[in-house]
């Protein structure tokens, strides 16, 4: 098995109305496990899953922003944010809860070019 | 060329689902070769022998079980997704003490590591229904 494929995981969901938040971390971490290098990139409503401060608790879900502090235990550690996700949510990359690369939208067409494989949730 | 199809989208409800179909039959009748369907999210459903679609509407079960048997497709079924959706083989059932299996045959429950591996040896992997 080639472990050499990098892999970029694009989320544009946001993390509570669809189980796709939780179900792309699970990949994640598992291709994380398989020793393959995983870069993350949050676009549109999927920047919503980055923030600071989340309460699910009445609706008896599990913080998503708890999930995103194992990111660094797997060796994930890129992790970009499209400037106009921001932009469009009306926030700055201060109000996330982890450190992120801001990149320009056209940015994203290299991202997708540098990896071997491109996953969307 | 090496594919692998990840499907998140509903068998009943998103059209999408028939879009991965097609595209699958497209890329064996090209020529390329299908390493591995993986289903996650709601697209475990299309695993239930239990679904009876009206009978003027495709059937996407059996669409994708008759093109496995002709091709020997590995249809995969993440075991975490299926089992909170109620799609159990006979292993499961026992487990969750249900009443009885519904896994359609052609199809397997297993783990994300099924994913990773799919990643790792296939040119392309294409999503559908993200």
């Amino acid at each position: 098995m080639d472990n050499k494929k990098s892999v970029l995981i694009l989320n544009q969901s946001p993390p509570y109305s669809t189980s796709k938040a939780r179900e792309s971390l699970d990949v994640a971490l598992t291709c994380s496990i398989f020793e393959m290098p995983v870069s993350l990139a949050f676009i549109g409503d999927g920047v919503l899953q980055l923030l600071k401060g989340q309460d699910p608790s009445c609706l008896n879900m599990k913080k998503h922003e708890a999930m995103l502090t194992a990111l660094p235990m797997y060796d994930i550690e890129n992790i970009f944010v499209t400037q106009s996700a921001l932009s469009s949510n009306g926030l700055s990359a201060e109000d996330l809860a982890i450190p992120v690369k801001v990149i320009a939208d056209k940015g994203l067409s290299d991202l997708i070019q540098q990896h071997d494989a491109v996953l969307t949730f | 060329m090496k594919f692998s199809l990840v499907i998140h989208s509903s068998p009943v409800s998103q059209q999408s689902a028939m879009t991965a179909y097609r595209y699958a039959k497209c890329l064996l009748d090209e020529g390329h070769q299908i390493f591995r369907v993986f289903y996650y999210g709601d697209g475990v459903l299309v695993a239930n022998q239990q679904i009876a679609p009206p009978q003027d509407e495709d059937n996407l079960p059996e669409l994708w079980q008759t093109l496995a048997k002709d091709h020997e497709l590995d249809l995969v079924v993440c075991i975490a997704a299926a089992v909170k959706r109620g799609v159990l083989d006979a292993n499961e059932a026992k487990r969750y003490e249900k009443p009885g299996a519904n896994l359609a045959q052609g199809f397997e429950l297993s783990g994300l590591g099924q994913l990773a591996e799919a990643i790792a040896v296939s040119d392309r992997v294409i999503t559908f229904g993200a």
